[in-house]
């Protein structure tokens, strides 16, 4: 059994009449990368201030670190590192006021300190009497992550570190996080790419305030309980509509360049010569149609379309 | 001079576009043509320049130098003409929330100069479109986010413009509004609406029908995504994004 | 604590705009109140209606504009011209003498002066007829002969006798400004943090809210102080306003002030999510209740009761009557301790109250 690091038990809460979170349940372990995988309004950001102690849960337990996110608020805040959305950063102070500042709100040292950041701000360091309004985004998510790092937290909690960032800084700040994890330390991450699960040790696929499914990426891939077809045309808004008008076919979405089509679990299902026959008599040009395996979006668009899914 | 005129069926048509900021350059002599009807990609990483060139298109700051015609007009002289003739949707702003559905399609509507009848004809056409034509006196802010995505982009092509600007329309959208965002893109551009959008979502450049990459200010790359996975000898456009928009752009902020 | 203050300095230090509000302020405000908004006469055009000049009238005359107050000095045709002149805009004041003047006078005759003001502004209107009639009853009485009236009022004006409008407004411009900075200026500045999203990070942080607190708080204190010195010492310098009483009990009740609106500055942050609000908060809560109901330009005696009542709840108002009664009067703290503790009474209930509103989460 792992050590466990965070315990969520019925976590729910309400502002006024609407429901930001539904009465999650959830454990993240020590050492490991945990994401929360799922859209703007899923609800990550309110669970990740009751995480940080600066929300109250509505109802439900939280434990990190084994303090109760309630009462041990001030033990808590000492142990964890926070990277909120939007990177929170002084925009007119420099790169290394900032650091600075958030090393002695912790009453750290940065000198004594570096070692813990010196691989990231190292990236940065050249550019260190810049001020932070002045650096591109992916400069600034290095920066945010060495302040929220720089008072050696247990846990590091990241909200959206790479929304409105770039392909290229998006994988090199999962690199980044790679490298960090082999300190030990234990990250709970957010994000609303779905490409980003594959990085993550466990995920949890939010939707509407409800936690979906949790387990591993590949666990929750090998899961996905239907067939899917990849059909690769050049008129794809054609295979969309006419393969959704085929029969048990449970659902036809665009991925990239190609339709992902899943079918229904029986034995009337349409086979892939049978979709491209039909495609080739609707009038359908030349296309390649081959049985695919499930990615995290598949399973993540198939659970959002069962209507049971938190019963 | 001054009539608008179309070149082949172009609607944008950029030559040697350049956007100084003093010694900055943040367009590089950016030649690209867009046809009617195209759903036109433009990606890069942060800071290649995008945003510059988008407002350069729309209308709302004058290049350098360069000659570029929107919709068959001079943006250096006929930009009004331009932006009756442009739609505009970026994840930043898109409706005004405490404002009805109705309230904005009339506003943006009204903006325009369309008639009430109209708006109310097309208003009621797209609600209908979307299944949600109940929601018409909703408040924007009561509604879920994948909604609301839906009618702005509604209420961007209200005026039925020749071409919509979407700024990365899609961040932050669950995976299913974002390919029944898609389909929307399809169907307007089906009806002969150019689309020029911006995405950080590398599948979503899947879906144009020609990809530009800008980096450092300069156009890199300019190709349907079929043959830039070619040409690059790349699995998926963002293998191609990745091997393009080196790390140089940190140096070249100011 | 000390990277907090650092921290602090160094915000407002690169902000052109707090930089303007903090320095440039106090220097236009003294200056504008100082020079341009006056409520004393000088230079008022005057003209005269004269039928027959005589020693008297021409006495009278030279008394008039040798005071400073008028200039001009038309002699103008007759009455009828008196109307057109006022429409023109370029006479306030028109002396009309009776004919026979000095005959009349040596007859023992009264014989009348007719002071008629364009009361389109009634103020300056009503200052000049006083400052014109004060002249002529100076004139009566230095002839000495003929007492005009039986009993003569001989007004003096104690602590500013020359009447000097800057007298009033330095109480009232320090009371704004360290308003103005210390309210204004935390409030913004804590709004500021939680529309940067920074609060949070803050929040999570070991920091207690009173460190948070007192590190947003300790540097408008010493530039609010700096402020306040430096409006004393420019109304002293440019405009000879004294401090007659001591200034170390001044600079002190100053603090006292200070703190005050600084815990009304923290108060309202707590109210306020975006600095947007904070500043019309401060706008409307604080600055013009502090311009209007504490006294500063319109009397609270002429106000009616109920704005009186409030303006009872008005720290300025008690504030300006402090400094008022030390650099004009002179006077210690015997006789403004009820002022004194009414102050400190109100600073105390905004500490407590904004440092128990102070969430520690963000709900």
């Amino acid at each position: 059994m792992p050590e466990v690091s965070i315990t969520g038990e019925g976590v729910g809460k309400s502002y006024g009449t609407t429901t930001a979170l539904k009465s999650l349940d959830f454990t993240v372990n020590k050492g490991e990368v945990f994401g929360f995988i799922g859209p703007d309004g899923a609800g990550k950001t309110t669970l990740f201030r009751i995480l940080t102690t600066l929300l109250l849960p509505g109802s439900g337990k939280v434990r990190v670190e084994g303090y109760d996110v309630v009462k041990d608020y001030r033990i808590l805040r000492r142990i964890l590192g926070y990277m909120p959305g939007r990177f929170s950063l002084y925009h007119d102070l420099s790169v290394e006021e900032n650091l600075r500042f958030f090393a002695g709100i912790f009453g750290v040292d940065v000198r004594e300190n570096y070692h813990l950041v010196k691989d990231i701000y190292g990236q940065i360091e050249p550019f260190a009497k810049r001020k932070a309004g002045k650096l591109s985004g992916g400069m600034k998510q290095k920066l945010a992550l060495s302040c929220a790092l720089i008072h050696e937290p247990v846990v590091l909690v990241l909200d959206e570190p790479t929304t409105g960032v770039d392909a290229v800084s998006r994988r090199e700040f999962w690199e980044m996080l790679m490298r960090l994890k082999t300190g030990g330390i234990t990250i709970v991450v957010s994000t609303p790419y779905m490409d980003e699960a594959m990085r993550c040790d466990r995920v949890a696929l939010m939707q509407q305030g409800n936690i979906m499914t949790t387990g591993t990426p590949q666990s929750i891939t090998a899961a996905f309980p239907h067939k899917i077809y990849r059909i690769k045309g050049s008129a794809a808004l054609n295979i969309l509509s006419l393969t959704r008008k085929m029969k048990h076919i449970r659902s036809a979405e665009l991925f990239g360049d190609a339709v992902h089509i899943s079918t229904e679990n029986t034995d009337q299902a349409p086979t892939a010569a049978e979709i491209s026959q039909y495609l080739s008599a609707q009038g359908l040009g030349r296309h390649i149609i081959s049985e695919a395996v499930a990615g995290i979006e598949d399973c993540f668009i198939d659970l959002m379309k069962q209507p049971d899914r938190h019963v | 001079m001054y009539e608008a005129k179309e070149n082949n069926g172009n609607v944008i048509e950029a030559v040697d576009l350049v956007k100084r900021f003093g010694n900055f350059v943040a367009n590089d002599r950016l030649t690209f043509s867009v046809q009617r009807g195209e759903i036109f990609g433009f990606l890069g990483a942060n800071g290649a320049g995008k945003t510059t060139a988008i407002r350069i298109l729309c209308g709302l700051s004058k290049p350098t130098s360069g000659q570029i015609r929107v919709a068959g007009y001079d943006v250096y002289t006929r930009t009004e003409k331009i932006k009756q003739r442009i739609g505009y949707m970026s994840q930043r702003f898109s409706l005004y929330e405490d404002l009805t559905v109705w309230e904005n399609f009339r506003f943006f509507g009204g903006i325009y100069r369309m008639k009430s009848a109209l708006i109310r004809e097309r208003a009621d056409q797209m609600l209908g479109r979307l299944g949600i034509l109940e929601l018409s006196d909703a408040v924007i802010a009561s509604l879920p986010p994948g909604i609301r995505q839906k009618l702005a982009f509604s209420v961007a092509i209200l005026h039925k413009p020749e071409i919509v600007f979407l700024d990365e329309p899609t961040g932050g959208v669950d995976p299913v509004t974002r390919r029944q965002f898609w389909e929307m893109i399809y169907e307007a551009a089906a009806t002969g609406i150019t689309v020029f959008v911006t995405t950080h979502y590398m599948d979503e450049a899947e879906y144009c029908n020609r990809v530009s990459i800008m980096v450092d200010g300069k156009i890199e790359a300019l190709d349907t995504p079929e043959q830039l996975k070619k040409t690059y000898n790349a699995g998926s456009m963002n293998d191609v994004f990745l091997k393009l928009a080196r790390r140089n752009e940190e140096q070249m902020k100011e | 604590m000390k990277r907090f203050i650092i921290k602090e300095f160094l915000h407002i230090f690169r902000d052109v705009r707090s930089m303007l509000i903090l320095f440039g302020m106090p220097l236009v405000q003294v200056l504008l109140f100082g020079f341009a908004i006056t409520n004393e006469i000088r230079d008022a055009r005057v003209a005269v209606v004269d039928a027959v000049p005589d020693v008297v009238t021409k006495d009278l005359r030279n008394k008039l504009f040798a005071s400073g107050y008028f200039t001009g000095g038309d002699i103008l045709a007759g009455q009828h011209e008196i109307d057109e002149r006022f429409r023109q805009g370029d006479v306030k004041m028109v002396v009309v003498f009776e004919p026979e003047f000095a005959q009349k006078l040596e007859r023992g005759e009264n014989p009348v002066v007719q002071l008629i003001a364009d009361a389109s502004d009634p103020n300056a209107a009503k200052l000049l007829v006083n400052y014109a009639t004060g002249i002529i009853n100076g004139y009566n009485r230095s002839l000495g002969t003929y007492p005009p009236q039986a009993v003569i009022a001989e007004p003096r004006m104690m602590y500013n006798p020359s009447l000097k409008g800057v007298y009033m407004f330095v109480p009232g411009i320090i009371t704004i400004l360290l308003m103005l900075v210390s309210a204004m200026m935390t409030s913004i500045s804590i709004a500021r943090e939680k529309e940067a999203g920074t609060m949070e990070v803050l929040l999570v942080s070991p920091l207690k809210p009173i460190s948070i607190i007192l590190g947003k708080v300790t540097p408008y204190v010493v530039l609010s102080f700096i402020n306040a010195v430096s409006i004393l010492l420019m109304s002293y310098y440019v405009f000879g306003v004294p401090v007659k009483g001591s200034l170390l009990l001044l600079l002190a009740e100053s603090i006292l002030f200070i703190l005050l609106a600084l815990s009304l500055g923290i108060f309202i942050s707590t109210v306020a999510n975006n600095q947007q609000t904070a500043m019309m908060l401060s706008m409307f809560a604080l600055m013009l209740p502090t311009i209007l109901l504490s006294g500063f330009i319109f009397p609270i005696e002429n106000m009616p009761a109920v704005l009186q009542w409030i303006s009872l709840l008005m720290p300025p108002r008690w504030f300006i009557f402090i400094i008022k009664s030390i650099m004009l009067k002179g006077a210690g703290l015997t006789y403004f301790w009820k002022e004194t503790l009414i102050l400190t009474a109100m600073t105390g209930v905004f500490i407590l109250a904004s440092i128990r509103k102070f969430k520690i989460r963000l709900d």
